[in-house]
């Protein structure tokens, strides 16, 4: 049986008198600038149209290999980013264009690694599972479930050694939560004081197996407690939770070293995978996630309040789709890489007697 | 010029490296308030502090992991294996990651980190705990492997490895920790991907790594002392990269080989290297080229088990004998 989500209570944080130029009105966008609500919902409208025109691009079989898309989790992914300052670092999973969009790359780029290109944020290296980009501090997706938990919390090492103001966030999946390396990289990240969010998106989904046929606690941000580390639950629906959430706890991070664990619950509105026709779920869970779409419903809140009217939704929709259909066209324009660079990245520091033998080469 | 052992050659390359950088520090189980299993990072945690010598849980897969984060952001980890046994633990995390990194994300970010773990049998230590299974890394593009066979080059590789922006698996072997050698007072980096020719001969070719190239050269000097065979000795010293030039071009010389291994016969190392050999000097073989390897068995603890299947000196001087006896070289 899924698990219901329980919605946070509004941001704590801050002042609640309404800024200057902010929602007078009551309710829970009070208190918060139209400009970025606005702005949320385009970047979550350019999301999900970008992942359409990537289910898009796989059918025509221009993007190759799994493609995992955000598809649902819209409103996590912007909560999550927002969270972030630049110089902030990001790990994920291998389910990362939305995150590689909202961390400040150019959806042209991310498009482009999809496509293979040289352009693209791996250079056409990484593809789908792998994107990285230093400036905008993503610092992989990565492909093995759980891989991605280690390395985070060693790049908070990293910053700790330093003495630097820099926050990790590592995002992963429900099913993660199983593997050793979650319990290991949390162990650790605790002992030593790591500044480093851990944060599961519960879509309820691992692949196929529901989360309570696979996780002994399924609510899942309880797990901090075997850590002494803060956990907490969050609607991934709601993108003002979401962002709210996460900022007190990178901050906390920022401020205190601590390490936490944010567990938001989400929906996935497709499969697993754009190949992954999602036979497995019952009619009832899939209605439940059209019910509760993030995008659909962020719009209908936001003209309900009178922060947009249909007009204005519209016309931001033709942006955020102009802005895919630009990507695409970017990417197709873009060159393939040539087979001549195959050994250029082998090796940081080149040795002796490193192999350039092509498959049918001899070897001497 | 002194004459120190491969565990304090370790250990004063460690000691200087991280007076030289910063960046270099130690992770691994017991090596801060224990000293390390074998002692190699003695004193360090007195001297460096539990920022730079830092105990881990026993937790491989995570404290792996995390050095290889650490080095993506430009530190510099030394990460001491208790064994390599324990190193299949954290497997993922040096074949799916570290071996990988620089090269899916297209070149943005290397891993500068150094796995030193010993391996080898010989100690009765039964099953689990005696495996020479080098070949797994060896075989990943992305990694370096090395394994030194002297306090010399010990240090040599290392120095090259702390250095290298890569991640370099680095070899030790139990039986080595106590072997004495003269290493120079200034010692260079050594360049990885290279073999050395560790005695020159003509009769012969032996080739090894790690204690069997220590043991190749007892062999061929003693070989030499008593029935005057002139056996080369290959030390491979690196084996990702390989340097099959140097086999190569002395069994061109010699025309006959041995390959002396401390791991599994079957898709061994030798095995690489016996291929290696049919590649590039086919026309100039006088003989079959042999291989002395371990029994392929799971290490026993019983001595005289334990004994019969690893190979050593007398296993090695047989194969000598029987390789120049069937070129009708043998005096």
């Amino acid at each position: 049986m899924a698990q219901t989500a329980t919605r946070t209570k509004p941001a704590t944080r801050g002042t609640t008198k309404p800024r200057r130029g902010s929602v007078r009105r009551g309710g829970r966008f009070a208190g918060e600038s139209p400009e970025l609500l606005q702005d949320y919902f385009y970047e979550m409208t350019l999301i999900r149209r970008f992942e359409e025109r990537a289910a898009q691009g796989y059918t025509q079989a221009k993007i190759g290999g799994y493609c995992h898309l955000n598809l649902g989790e819209e409103a996590t992914v912007v909560g999550l980013m927002r969270a972030l300052r630049k110089t902030d670092l990001l790990f994920t999973n291998y389910r990362e264009h939305g995150y590689a969009i909202a961390k400040g790359i150019e959806p042209g780029r991310v498009m482009a690694e999809l496509y293979g290109r040289t352009t693209g944020t791996s250079k056409g290296w990484g593809g789908s599972m792998h994107m990285f980009d230093v400036e905008a501090g993503l610092l992989g997706g990565y492909g093995i479930v759980g891989g991605q938990i280690p390395l985070a919390t060693g790049a908070a090492l990293a910053i700790d050694y330093r003495g630097g103001d820099q926050v990790v966030m590592c995002q992963m999946g429900d099913g993660t939560t199983n593997i050793g390396a979650f319990h290991e990289a949390l162990n650790i990240a605790a002992l030593w004081n790591l500044p480093v969010v851990f944060v599961v998106i519960n879509n309820k989904l691992g692949m196929g197996t529901t989360v309570d046929k696979s996780s002994a606690e399924s609510e899942l941000y309880k797990r901090a407690s075997a850590y002494r580390m803060h956990g907490e639950r969050v609607d991934g629906n709601d993108v003002l939770a979401v962002r709210d959430a996460a900022s007190r706890l990178v901050e906390q991070a920022r401020e205190t070293g601590r390490p936490a664990l944010l567990e938001a619950v989400s929906e996935r509105l497709k499969g697993h995978s754009v190949v992954d026709p999602a036979k497995y779920r019952s009619e009832e869970s899939v209605e439940q996630a059209k019910q509760a779409d993030p995008v659909a419903n962020f719009r209908a809140e936001l003209i309900e309040a009178g922060i947009l009217d249909e007009d204005a939704a519209v016309e931001i929709e033709r942006k955020a789709q102009a802005e895919a259909d630009a990507a695409v066209a970017f990417a197709d324009d873009s060159p393939h890489p040539d087979p001549s660079t195959l050994f250029d990245y082998t090796y940081a520091t080149p040795v002796a007697n490193d192999s350039r033998r092509l498959p049918a080469d001899p070897v001497f | 010029m002194a004459v120190i052992t491969y565990r304090q050659a370790l250990h004063d390359t460690l000691r200087e490296e991280m007076l030289r950088d910063e960046d270099v520090f130690l992770i691994g189980e017991e090596i801060g308030v224990f000293e390390g299993s074998y002692k190699i990072t003695a004193g360090l945690l007195k001297e460096f502090g539990e920022k730079r010598v830092r105990d881990t849980p026993i937790a491989e897969e995570g404290f792996v992991g995390a050095a290889v984060g650490a080095a993506m952001l430009g530190l510099r980890p030394v990460v001491e294996l208790m064994t390599i046994n324990f190193s299949l633990i954290a497997l993922d995390q040096i074949v799916n990651h570290a071996a990988k990194i620089y090269g899916m994300f297209g070149g943005q970010t290397s891993v500068p980190m150094v796995l030193r773990t010993p391996g080898g049998g010989g100690q009765q230590l039964g099953a689990t705990h005696s495996q020479n299974i080098e070949l797994y890394y060896a075989f990943v593009p992305g990694l370096k492997v090395v394994a030194p066979s002297t306090p010399a080059d010990a240090k040599a590789l290392l120095l090259a490895s702390i250095r290298d922006n890569d991640p370099v698996l680095f070899l030790e072997n139990l039986a080595l920790y106590n072997t004495k050698g003269e290493v120079p007072d200034v010692v260079e980096p050594a360049e990885i991907g290279k073999a050395k020719v560790s005695k020159p001969g003509t009769d012969i070719t032996i080739i090894g790594y790690s204690r069997m190239a220590m043991v190749a050269q007892q062999v061929a000097e003693q070989l030499q002392a008593d029935e005057g065979i002139n056996a080369e000795v290959v030390d491979l010293r690196s084996l990702r990269p390989l340097d099959r030039e140097t086999v190569v071009e002395s069994v061109r010389k010699t025309g006959c080989a041995v390959i002396a291994e401390d791991d599994w016969l079957t898709y061994g190392i030798g095995a690489e290297i016996a291929a290696s050999i049919s590649d590039g000097a086919f026309d100039y073989l006088d003989a079959p080229v042999r291989r002395v390897a371990a029994a392929e068995v799971p290490l026993p603890y019983a001595k005289p088990l334990e004994r019969a299947a690893l190979p050593s000196a007398e296993s090695l001087t047989t194969a000598v004998h029987q390789t120049l006896e069937a070129v009708g070289r043998r005096r």
